[in-house]
């Protein structure tokens, strides 16, 4: 049926395509675009009133040009007015260029409504099909809510033609997407299930589409479209082709309605009927998600090896992708594993790098201790052809399998440096940090690991990750491999540094922290190590971290007795065992849930799982980085390598964090040294009135901990005060670990909390602290209690918020050592923020909260200048650490963070908004907080803007 | 739902879900540029954000779906089929310059297929003759025209 006999009745439209078509280049075709919009626009101005067909005729040309590319800015009430018409043809195209053209919060949309309004009470099926389609299409909130509760009653009323039907179901079915709160289920639901009986096959198809939907968010209420579902699907696989006349498809009958049905089936548990496995790939889907029947299972494997092999491109990736989700249930995995040849070839010779992503993410996925050489020898090789956009994951994947099913770490060692060597670049942080972290954990790879880096590092050309690693290990176990002549210590540091003035700076500190150790190491090549380190580039580096670090290291081996160097540049501590930077960093890159679960539960590099007591329970505000925290690369201060680091893993993984999770009840009443601050008032105060001249208060660390809860508060040559905090609502119990760094006795030690002086009697009533110790005996307690040299001490303190505050309480302690009194006050990290729940929230929640807060005095706002680097995660790891939840594609522009949290305190909770924006260009930041309380606002807008 | 040609010239667009405009142009723009990479002979399915998208050329146009992750590519493409042979049946052996010529047809045929993402009616004969029913409805109430009037218009 040729089309232009057809009622195709404009030919100015036609026209007007021809002359675009041969416009020779694209400014005559602007041009006339131009001549044509100006136009239709006097037309449309003009005093003139147009009739219907002229007003369709224009209308169809901007949307033509608007087809083109051409932005369109008006005409949009001429097609509003179309709708009011009863010619059929121009209702027709007054509603198509709504649907293409009117974005859902126009200011139009009442008069749309009206239209529609008229056409759905007009009896008029092709009408009324034109404005369901319509709702459909723009799907906007008002429309919803004009239209939401008349749809279900045109479906289910029996005097509704066909088409209406199905046009109904379907824009039911959008309404129930976009605004589902709109859309309630009621008396219709039970009549909607029965739309799988009707008779006509395009009723059913919409009809189950709708149902899906509704059966995946109220199951029970469809419980009954099971068995009527069931009796749909058996009729169709038993036909005759023939009987479905028009609804056979390529000899298949009615294949929508199949897979359609099939998809319904799957919102509920397994039924067990023979006609379910008719359409293959979706039947797979659903043997996969019933994930019970180990026979099914194999031969569905079997099935897809089959596809494996197809001609069809298509097939083959489907059939890989299937495969992934079977190798991780347990039925099926040897099944899988019988096809790794298929799929390594498949990664040899497939075209499409889509397909070879598929291959790589099945081998990982079947990769066990059998097979795991082999299939990372095979990722190794292919890597070395890789396309670039999947070489980072496949790094990756290569790294935790190799640690995942390492048997001898030796192997382990060899592909990760054969990875560096391939991939150098495409080799994240994560990865070598990891290798680290086990070589430094496991005794007996340590030669091994420094011997092959040393011969790694022979070759002319090395990758700049290839030298960190050896660096490290190099300064760390040098000396291992420090016997064999062709590895002394001179030939190591001069392989070394011969690559030094090549690297980047943050390698280059590396390098410096490693010329140190080795001092220590081999002293037969400090004089050597010593000139270089006063050498003009690095005492005059013109980056102040070298320059730093040249001073200091060069200083410390010159004062400094081999004793105390040794102590100071003593082997660093293992790591306490935690969960794989590089698996973290995998989910993170493939977004949750995609990574197969092979084995989420931890898994650690000693193979035993005993440590995982000593973990910390998952706490929101550990920043994923921490294996970046205790690795000196980019640190600003070299000490970080040195003493604060050694204390600090030493003390973390011994102290059993026993009842962090019962916070809430009450702490063991008759231990408990009570320190209500309040009673202080009267009390004689401990620390300021009684010592020998009251020290300063000590507020050096205390903005780290604005985004973190643990670490190391305070330190100086006798004492170090470490934190471990936990919150939950108003409630909060710090854990203070007090330890004596000196060889002797520390006597008569006691500790006590107060405010700060200038806010005593605000924030009393305000933060209640109850001081409870733990390691002395409280009915017994000594009157001289001592800490013995070297040993540690600790105490719990128990925080209740009971109002906002924005004072700090002060933690004293006060002991003698070698006879005099010591006195020490440190300003205690218990801040607002702390009493902190995250929220989450959708992007129109957020803008509503937003502008309900919009009194002067709520929102507080700030400009100031990057301190530290702008970098995404780490700014995103601290709001977390912040306490807020952190809502991504709530801002416009993804540049920006947006969070928000409650807080928590006893007698109110205070919700608040905060968003930052980052200017990267002038290095500043603008955050801005909005409460409902003017003080939370400005506190919350000091403590955090002081972060980045 | 995309229609464009080898050249990168949009044919048809539709949209199943409230985008803005600026971020509709943009994502045309990425999507087109991905798929006319592509060679012959690769696969039909790829993933992009976190849609999946589906497409098939035929001539010298391209037919794209994005789907979302828990649909069925193989029956998406099976739906891009029956539309084009929608088309087919239609225009009688369609071609790009039918498309071009005829879009708001294109787009009523589509409507009459998909609404809101989903498919509507699988025979073909349903959805032709809805728009057939639609043609004699136009021929009824369009009053014939001078020649004379029509070229003063254009």
């Amino acid at each position: 049926m040729p089309a232009v006999s057809k009622g195709d009745g404009m030919r100015g439209l036609a026209v007007f395509i021809s002359d675009i078509r041969n416009c020779k280049s694209k400014e005559a075709e602007v041009k006339r675009i131009n001549k044509e919009l100006a136009n239709i626009r006097s037309k449309f101005k003009g005093d003139k009133a147009l009739d219907g067909y002229s007003k369709k005729k224009y209308v169809c040309k901007l949307l033509f040009i608007f087809l083109l590319g051409h932005d369109i800015d008006f005409g949009h009430m001429e097609a509003v007015n179309l709708l009011s018409s009863n010619k059929y043809t121009e209702k027709q195209i007054g509603y198509l260029f709504i649907s293409v053209l009117v974005n859902s919060n126009s200011d139009l949309i009442s008069l749309i409504n009206n239209g529609i309004k008229n056409d759905l009470a007009s009896r008029n099926p092709t009408f009324m099909n034109l404005a369901l389609h319509c709702i459909a299409n723009v799907g906007s909130r008002e429309m919803a809510e004009a239209f939401a509760s008349q749809i279900p009653s045109i479906l289910v009323a029996g005097d509704t033609m066909d088409s209406v039907k199905q046009s109904a179901a379907l824009c039911l079915l959008r309404l129930n997407r976009t605004s589902p709160d709109l859309v309630p289920m009621g008396e219709w639901t039970a009549r909607v299930v029965h739309l799988l009986n009707d008779q006509h096959l395009g009723v059913v198809t919409a009809a189950t589409s709708l149902i899906t939907t509704l059966a995946q968010k109220s199951p029970e209420d469809f419980r009954t479209s099971i068995s009527l579902a069931v009796a749909r699907l058996s009729r169709i696989v038993t036909s005759a082709s023939i009987d479905l006349q028009d609804y056979t498809y390529y000899f298949v009958a009615a294949p929508w309605l199949s897979v359609k049905l099939l998809r319904l089936l799957q919102c509920y548990p397994p039924p067990e009927d023979a006609a379910l496995r008719s359409r293959l790939t979706e039947s797979i889907a659903l043997i996969i998600h019933h994930d019970s029947e180990p026979t099914l299972l194999v031969r569905a494997c079997n099935q897809l090896g089959q596809f494996l092999q197809h001609r069809e491109t298509n097939l083959r990736y489907l059939a890989l992708e299937s495969m992934c989700t079977l190798a991780s249930s347990e039925f099926s995995h040897e099944a899988v594993k019988t096809h790794i040849d298929t799929v390594i070839n498949a990664l040899k010779t497939e075209r499409d790098v889509s397909v070879r992503q598929r291959a790589v993410d099945l081998l990982y996925a079947m990769c066990d201790r059998s097979n795991s050489k082999q299939i990372v020898a095979e990722m190794l090789s292919y890597l070395e052809n890789a396309d670039y956009s999947i070489r980072e994951e496949i790094v990756l994947k290569v790294a935790i399998l190799a640690e995942k099913y390492a048997v001898d770490y030796t192997w382990y060692v060899d592909t990760i440096l054969n990875l560096i060597r391939i991939a150098g670049d495409h080799v994240s942080e994560e990865v070598w940090y990891r290798v680290i972290q086990i070589v430094i954990n496991q005794d007996d790879v340590q030669g091994y690991a420094a011997k092959t880096v040393f011969e790694a590092l022979q070759a002319p050309a090395c990758h700049e990750n290839l030298l960190k690693v050896g660096g490290y290990i190099l300064g760390e176990f040098g000396n291992l491999i420090a016997g064999d002549p062709r590895s002394s210590p001179l030939v190591q540091f001069n392989l070394l540094h011969s690559k030094f003035h090549l690297c980047s700076v943050p390698t280059r500190a590396l390098l410096l922290s490693a010329y140190i150790k080795f001092i220590n190491l081999f002293p037969e090549v400090k004089p050597t190590i010593q000139d270089v380190l006063r050498s003009d580039s690095q005492l005059r580096n013109a980056d102040v971290e070298l320059q730093q670090r040249a001073i200091e290291y060069l200083r410390l081996s010159c004062i400094a007795s081999t004793d105390i160097l040794a102590t100071v540049l003593e082997e660093m501590p293992p790591f306490p065992e935690r969960e794989s930077s590089i698996l973290a960093k995998l989910k993170k890159k493939k977004g949750p849930g995609k990574v197969p679960d092979m084995d989420e539960a931890r898994w650690n590099v000693n193979g035993n799982t005993e440590h995982s007591e000593n973990t910390e329970p998952t706490n929101k505000s550990s920043p994923p980085s921490l294996v970046a925290d205790l690795l000196p690369t980019n640190r600003p201060r070299p000490a970080s390598y040195s003493p604060t680091i050694l204390s600090a893993g030493n003390m973390a993984p011994s102290h059993p964090f026993t009842d962090l999770l019962n916070m809430n009840s009450s702490p063991a009443a008759g231990a408990s040294l009570l320190v209500d601050v309040l009673s202080d008032l009267s009390s004689p105060a401990p620390a300021p009135t009684t010592g020998p001249g009251p020290t300063d208060v000590c507020e050096e660390h205390f903005s780290r901990f604005v985004c973190k809860n643990n670490g190391v508060i305070f330190e100086n040559q006798l004492l170090q005060i470490g934190l471990k905090s936990e919150y939950r609502q108003n409630l909060g119990r710090i854990y203070v670990f007090y330890g004596n760094k000196t060889s002797s006795q520390f006597l008569s030690f006691s500790s006590s909390v107060t405010s700060s002086d200038t806010l005593k009697t605000h924030i009393l009533p305000l933060l209640r602290l109850l001081l409870t110790d733990l390691s002395l005996n409280v009915h017994t307690m000594p009157v001289d209690p001592t800490v013995e040299g070297g040993a540690q001490l600790q105490q719990i303190l128990n925080i209740e918020c009971l109002s906002d505050f924005s004072d700090t309480p002060v933690l004293n302690v006060e002991f003698r050592y070698g006879g005099t009194l010591q006195n020490i006050a440190v300003k205690l990290p218990v801040m607002l923020n702390k009493f902190f729940q995250p929220t989450e929230m959708t992007s129109e929640d957020f803008f509503q909260r937003w502008k309900q807060l919009g009194v002067p005095q709520q929102e507080v706002q700030t400009i100031f200048k990057a301190q530290h680097p702008m970098d995404t995660d780490v700014t995103n790891a601290k709001i977390l650490g912040f306490g807020v939840a952190l809502l991504s594609e709530v801002d416009p522009n993804p540049a920006n963070f947006v969070g928000a949290g409650v807080i928590h305190t006893k007698n109110t909770q205070v919700g608040c908004l905060l968003r930052l924006e980052p200017n990267p260009q002038a290095e500043m930041y603008r955050l801005t907080l909005r409460t409902s309380r003017e003080s939370v606002s400005q506190r919350l807008c000091d403590l955090l803007s002081e972060q980045f | 739902m995309l229609l464009f040609s080898r050249q990168g010239k949009l044919r048809l667009q539709k949209w199943y879900t409230a985008t803005a405009e600026r971020d509709k142009k943009k994502m045309v723009r990425e999507l087109m540029q991905i798929v006319l990479a592509r060679k012959p002979k690769m696969c039909s399915f790829l993933e992009w954000r976190d849609l999946k998208i589906v497409y098939k050329r035929y001539a010298s146009l391209y037919f794209c779906c994005a789907i979302e992750e828990q649909d069925n590519e193989l029956i998406t493409l099976e739906v891009i089929h029956r539309f084009v042979e929608l088309l087919d049946k239609y225009f009688g052996s369609v071609c790009e310059l039918d498309i071009i010529f005829n879009f708001e047809k294109a787009y009523f045929i589509l409507d009459e297929f998909l609404m809101g993402g989903e498919i509507q009616d699988t025979s073909k004969k349903s959805v032709l003759k809805a728009i057939e029913q639609a043609d004699l409805l136009q021929e009824e109430d369009e009053s014939p025209r001078s020649v004379l009037e029509e070229m003063g218009l254009a």
